[in-house]
């Protein structure tokens, strides 16, 4: 948010309760028309419009709103692949350079090897479930608002040209 | 095998073929023959659905034969080797499937040349998936031939040129009639096939065992010749270093290959948003999770039951184990109860090279139609003539895969399903994963990341056993082996990583800001997706 002094913010004159109203909701952001006013609409360059479609995405990029969804995600992410690939490369390593250690029986016919590959398939689904509960409780929602916002605000531009 | 297998086996894939037709026929009725319509189905595809269609797409005969073959004849380096495929998918699940479905349209090259000077880098992703599904199809259209000459008992040259043609056919038919629409159903069809055959016969052989694992473990082991440590690793993928580290290579190409696959990225354009997506993978993991899980089930069975000696005695490469285990749990060769279950086993194997070679045939069709044919046109062309070029590129790439198959049919091919996944992970996986998460990554990092896993993957397979210097070798006269695995992706991966790394910071172009948050946005939140 306080990248949003920076150069390009001018151009787009996007107003200060842009952000605010992330918060609060949108519904007012039509009636402050943010982009639309600051140019006659019609004969403007294919050029000057995009670049104002490619704002609208350096604006959203960089509002509290997303880097929260940003956030989420890859707090969530990160870790999740560290552990599952480096547990994965753990377990070919292991059954290809110390197959004695993985032969150790464990119970009747079940071996450590046995329990490490039906732990793999365990871990994949349990990964799996995490993710997608961790998804639909703690971004999808944030994702949803802010796309319609930012659709909301790319159509402000590209409603200019017509 | 007597004549009555056969016939019953042939009549049940040809239900599966008639089904299949009128289905293709059904959906292409108010076809109008748009992009949308042909590369993605209407994306209007239900998230279980999907799921379903990408387990079918990704399950292929060399799973549910050549797995539980693997098993019965080596036990746990079978099931080592499967868990790969499983895993894979978090890797899809974690950082691909929604992302993509959130920034591309049809194809992974979308994906990139959303934010990079277009043509370049479509012409790069272009090749590079196109090479995936050609190696891919490649090892699908031999395994169709030698699988129904063993299936059907019909060993005979032509039996087995005409089997491969009109596999070809019929999938030619599918794809360029139907587009992605008749596909996924064909998928699906598949995949309830699959997964209804091997619930029966895991059923079957938990029964027989009384429900008792263990019980079931110590008869296979013991009924191998090779006690104990056929539940132990090492029976296979053992030995001397070479093969231990190549065995490493083969895991990694399979775990970071699948979420580099154009088959598979291709399905998450079939659904409406990237929540469906993420769905629609949910759904295929467990899928393809519980597929696997019965796998070892029916490997071990294969070898408790009918012993891994008579299993290598019918095919040394393990894969005939499964039908051997239905026709001894429906009772014996004699009986009709082992006679209906060896046809079904049969016909699901055929129903399942049919729709694994159509899905892959649709994705390079896509390819060349949307990425390689769409920036190499002259500029005056018709946009809307792609959808025909696709139509066209699907019978050309069909005629091409026949052509292999038949020509490599006395081939060992086995190689070619962990080369396309060494390829898909080296050329595919780097730039799709730089695109969605590095800021700086620019075009000229994107083009080195392919062509610098592409490369290196193509090159040190010329060069490695397979192709020549050992008597398994393609051209065993010859001898250019300079390295020694059999599998590049140890290599390749890393090489394709760096390239698009050096790439990057090599360049003279700065990195489009504008654009890596337009991605970036689209990707986490679908603005603008379609």
């Amino acid at each position: 948010m306080e990248k949003y002094d920076g150069p390009d913010s001018g151009r787009v004159r996007i107003d200060d309760p842009w952000y605010d109203a992330l918060a609060s909701g949108w519904g007012e952001l039509d009636g402050t028309g943010a982009p639309a006013p600051t140019v006659p609409p019609a004969r403007q360059e294919q050029d000057d419009r995009a670049a104002r479609a490619a704002d609208v995405y350096l604006e959203v990029q960089r509002s509290a709103a997303f880097q929260e969804v940003r956030s989420r995600y890859r707090r969530f992410v990160v870790p999740a692949v560290a552990v599952f690939f480096s547990w994965y490369l753990a377990y070919v390593v292991t059954a290809t350079t110390a197959p004695g250690l993985m032969a150790r029986p464990v119970a009747g016919a079940v071996n450590v090897a046995m329990l490490a590959g039906l732990g793999q398939f365990l871990t994949t689904f349990l990964f799996t479930w995490a993710y997608a509960r961790h998804a639909r409780l703690r971004r999808d929602r944030a994702a949803l608002d802010l796309r319609w916002d930012t659709q909301e605000l790319t159509r402000g531009v590209a409603g200019g040209e017509r | 095998m007597t004549g009555n297998h056969q016939t019953l086996a042939l009549l049940l894939f040809s239900v599966f073929v008639a089904v299949t037709l009128a289905i293709t026929t059904w959906v292409s009725r108010h076809r109008h023959g748009s992009a949308e319509e042909f590369y993605a189905g209407g994306r209007l595809f239900s998230p279980m659905e999907n799921g379903f269609a990408i387990a079918g797409d990704y399950m292929s005969a060399a799973s549910f034969l050549g797995i539980s073959g693997l098993i019965a004849l080596f036990g746990y380096d079978g099931l080592l080797y499967s868990v790969g495929f499983l895993v894979a998918w978090l890797v899809v699940l974690f950082l691909v499937a929604e992302l993509v479905r959130n920034c591309g349209r049809f194809t992974l090259a979308d994906v990139v040349a959303a934010r990079m000077s277009e043509r370049p880098v479509r012409i790069a992703a272009g090749t590079s998936s196109v090479t995936v599904s050609v190696l891919y199809l490649v090892a699908q259209m031999v395994g169709a031939g030698s699988l129904v000459a063993l299936l059907l008992g019909g060993t005979s040259e032509a039996a087995q040129a005409w089997t491969v043609i009109g596999v070809g056919a019929l999938m030619i038919v599918y794809v360029s009639m139907g587009g992605m629409r008749a596909t996924t159903w064909i998928q699906i069809v598949k995949a309830v096939l699959l997964m209804g055959g091997a619930i029966t016969l895991t059923v079957l052989v938990l029964v027989r065992f009384h429900g008792d694992f263990n019980q079931l473990l110590r008869t296979a082991a013991e009924r191998s010749g090779h006690g104990s440590s056929f539940l132990a690793p090492g029976l296979k993928y053992g030995g001397d270093w070479t093969a231990r580290l190549d065995f490493i290579s083969l895991g990694l190409a399979l775990v970071l290959g699948t979420a580099g696959l154009p088959h598979i990225l291709s399905r998450f354009y079939t659904v409406p948003t990237a929540r469906a997506a993420r769905r629609s993978v949910v759904w295929s993991i467990g899928l393809i999770g519980g597929f696997y899980l019965m796998t070892i089930v029916l490997g071990f069975g294969a070898a408790a039951i009918v012993g891994s000696d008579t299993v290598r005695g019918s095919n040394a490469s393990g894969n005939t184990a499964v039908p051997l285990l239905a026709l001894d749990l429906g009772g014996g060769p004699a009986s009709s109860g082992g006679t209906v279950l060896f046809a079904i086993v049969a016909a699901i194997a055929f129903a399942t090279i049919l729709a694994v070679v159509a899905g892959i045939t649709l994705a390079s069709s896509t390819s060349v139609a949307h990425d390689l044919y769409a920036s190499l046109r002259r500029r005056h062309a018709k946009p809307r003539s792609e959808v025909a070029v696709a139509r066209t590129a699907a019978v050309g790439i069909g005629v091409v895969a026949i052509a292999l198959g038949l020509l490599a049919r006395d081939l060992n091919v086995a190689f070619l399903v962990g080369l396309a996944f060494a390829v898909a992970a080296s050329a595919n996986l780097p730039v799709l994963l730089y695109s969605l998460f590095w800021r700086n990554f620019t075009t000229r990092g994107a083009v080195w990341s392919v062509y610098g896993g592409l490369g290196p993957a193509l090159v040190l397979v010329l060069l490695s056993p397979v192709v020549t210097g050992s008597p398994a070798s393609l051209f065993p006269g010859v001898d250019l082996q300079y390295f020694p695995l059999e599998n590049p992706g140890l290599v390749s991966i890393p090489l394709g990583f760096l390239a698009g790394w050096l790439g990057t910071v090599t360049s003279a172009e700065p990195p489009d800001e504008a654009k890596h948050a337009e991605t970036e946005v689209r990707a986490l939140t679908g603005a603008g997706a379609v």
